[in-house]
């Protein structure tokens, strides 16, 4: 054992740290594991096999499952690359912009939307777009998922651009630049890991977005989550499982991808 | 006739204020083309707030600041031939070294090859070209710094601004690039205005000093004037040590003010004008100018006692209360001539001073 490690333990701490772990993660890998299943059963393992995930693509659902993920990956990439720009506009105001009034005001303004319930959120996006008469469709899911986006692509980059001291851009200004110039050749590269981070994270949110969408989305248009929400519904296939499991898989690239390009330090 | 050139940086009647609060009060000075020139002052100053404006970095509330008889307060930064050494050196952490040196060149217009050119130039000359195309990040502090020197210098400035480049150095670097800093100063003929709080590296390097507090220029001068030379109190007590005690004026004679610092003893040194009989005003004494001794050999002596004696390394600093009231600090030299000036803690000892080293000082 560690030297140490005994005088800052408390006694049941590790089991209890183990029973939530287990309970947090004993769920996915019983799908993940049941997605290879070759059974219709979803509780008895009947051998290994791939044909759940051959059902996905070539399965009855698979025209359905194909347009859903379409429709996912298409709003995802739009939503986090409209709510990236906003919040790193947002960002260089509230960094660089010095001292404004309302200042604290927006800060909370940009970020509240990450603590409001969810569901109030999607209710109250719900009832605008009936107030203002907007068919719901492909384009009210998606506007909905930039709304809810720009706080989590916010986050990685004001942290980003607050590691930035004021004296680069003051540096290359000296050094005869213009202030796009600074912006663009200093600034932004220096900020570039906070914005692929905060893209990554607006994506991923937006890829797994259910209540919201499920609120705002019209008949007949639907992403991922909610096409494997309707799914369910008339009982739980296995190739609900290999779609879950693909998620999952895919959820895990983006999110550890995201941790790593904010750790990497562009002065190394 | 170069006499008859304008000024390098002529500040006139500059004034800063940030909402209620004035940071600068009304500064008016002229530095010479290839100048050594610091700013000498404790934080809060005022120093960088005058550096900064005359970079570009703050607006001048008053006044204005002329650069070779051209006012340029109002231009910003890019605007203007003044380049400057950051104290965090702020180098560009994602570009080559080779690169950051160039930047300011490929602003100015340069081809991507001509600035590197010149910037590799500009690190022979600061010795750092076999690290041409490393990140800045994995240089040493030293190097580092050379790097920010050899930026600022690249484009060729009019005026060089350094706000307290060798604050992050250790002390050995510190004083190999004061020495350096010069030497370069010197070669490129670029006039250097050095911000820094350390009167030390200040009477190092600087052709003239411009002593600062709250916002005021206290003294204009060379190292020695301001040393020896201080015009008030605060100048006197920043830039090295003293003892300043406080006495009241006897009487005026020839020149000479016989100073009263009770018990019946008295202290002479030169008049000041307008300082007449029963003002009330400072003695300064330098440390070094004070020596001890068991009897009076001649003149002005002040009996006393050594409360304790300091080690420092190159002097030994004696702390004697005088029977007059005063204590005073006295430094001798940690050598065989100085160790017969040392008497032990509680020794009954006559203070002696040399000649003219009391300097008078009104508040």
């Amino acid at each position: 054992m560690r030297v140490g490690a005994d005088r800052f333990a408390f006694p049941g701490f590790r089991t209890l740290t183990f029973l939530c772990l287990f309970i947090l993660y004993a769920p996915l890998l019983v799908v993940t594991v049941y997605s290879f299943n070759d059974s219709r059963s979803i509780t008895t393992w009947e051998g290994f096999s791939l044909r759940w995930y051959v059902d996905v693509f070539v399965g009855p659902d698979s025209a359905k499952f194909k347009s859903a993920a379409f429709n996912s990956f298409s709003i995802a990439l739009i939503a986090a690359s409209v709510a990236t720009a906003v919040a790193t506009s947002a960002a260089l105001a509230m960094v660089r912009g010095g001292r404004f009034k309302l200042r604290t005001a927006t800060f909370g303004l940009i970020s509240l939307p990450i603590l409001v319930p969810e569901i109030v959120t999607a209710v109250a996006i719900l009832i605008f777009f009936n107030t203002i008469g907007f068919t719901r469709g492909y384009m009210t899911i998606l506007i909905a998922h930039i709304a809810f986006c720009i706080p989590f692509a916010y986050l990685p980059i004001s942290a980003r651009m607050q590691g930035i001291e004021g004296s680069f851009e003051q540096a290359a200004m000296d050094l005869y630049a213009t202030r796009a110039q600074a912006f663009r050749r200093i600034l932004l590269p220096m900020m570039m890991p906070g914005i692929f981070a905060g893209f990554l994270l607006a994506f991923i949110i937006s890829l797994d977005d259910f209540i919201i969408t499920n609120f705002v989305k019209g008949a007949g248009v639907e992403t991922l989550p909610t096409a494997i929400f309707g799914s369910v519904k008339q009982g739980i296939r296995p190739n609900i499982m290999a779609i879950s499991t693909m998620l999952l898989a895919f959820s895990t690239v983006i999110v550890t991808l995201s941790w790593f390009i904010s750790r990497i330090d562009r002065t190394k | 006739m170069s006499s008859e050139r304008p000024a390098a940086i002529d500040v006139r009647d500059a004034v800063k204020r940030y909402g209620d609060f004035t940071a600068l009060k009304t500064i008016s000075l002229s530095i010479q083309d290839n100048e050594f020139f610091t700013l000498l002052g404790p934080s809060g100053c005022g120093k960088t707030t005058l550096l900064r404006m005359i970079a570009g970095f703050e607006d001048v509330t008053e006044g204005a600041i002329y650069l070779h008889g051209k006012e340029i307060a109002k231009l910003p930064p890019n605007k203007r031939p003044v380049n400057t050494v950051f104290q965090n050196y702020a180098l560009f952490p994602h570009l080559s070294v080779l690169d950051n040196v160039g930047f300011g060149l490929e602003m100015l217009g340069r081809s991507r090859t001509q600035a590197r050119a010149r910037a590799g130039e500009m690190l022979e000359l600061v010795q750092l070209s076999q690290f041409a195309h490393r990140k800045p990040a994995q240089l040493s502090g030293g190097q580092q710094q050379r790097v920010a020197l050899a930026r600022a210098l690249a484009p060729q400035p009019k005026v060089l601004l350094l706000d307290e480049p060798l604050s992050a150095l250790d002390l050995k670097l510190r004083k190999a690039m004061q020495i350096e800093l010069k030497h370069l100063q010197r070669e490129t003929g670029i006039t250097f205005i050095f911000v820094t709080h350390d009167q030390e590296e200040a009477l190092t390097m600087s052709d003239r000093i411009a002593v600062m507090s709250s916002g005021e220029l206290q003294q204009l001068g060379n190292a020695r004037d301001i040393y020896e030379h201080p015009r008030n109190m605060f100048v006197a007590d920043f830039i090295g040590e003293t003892n300043l005690l406080a006495v009241t004026v006897d009487r005026i004679e020839a020149g000479r003010a016989q100073c009263h610092l009770g018990g019946g003893q008295s202290l002479g040194c030169d008049a000041v004008e307008g300082v007449g009989a029963g003002a009330k005003v400072h003695l300064s004494i330098r440390p070094e100018r004070l020596f001890l001794t068991d009897t009076t050999p001649e003149g002005e002596g002040l009996t006393g006692r050594v409360v304790e004696n300091i080690y420092i390394g190159t002097d030994i600093a004696s702390l004697v209360d005088l029977d007059v009231g005063f204590r005073v600090t006295i430094r001798t030299s940690n050598s065989e001539r100085g160790a017969k000036r040392l008497f032990e803690p509680g020794a009954q000892v006559v203070v002696n001073m040399e000649q003219g080293a009391a300097r008078l000082l009104v508040d």
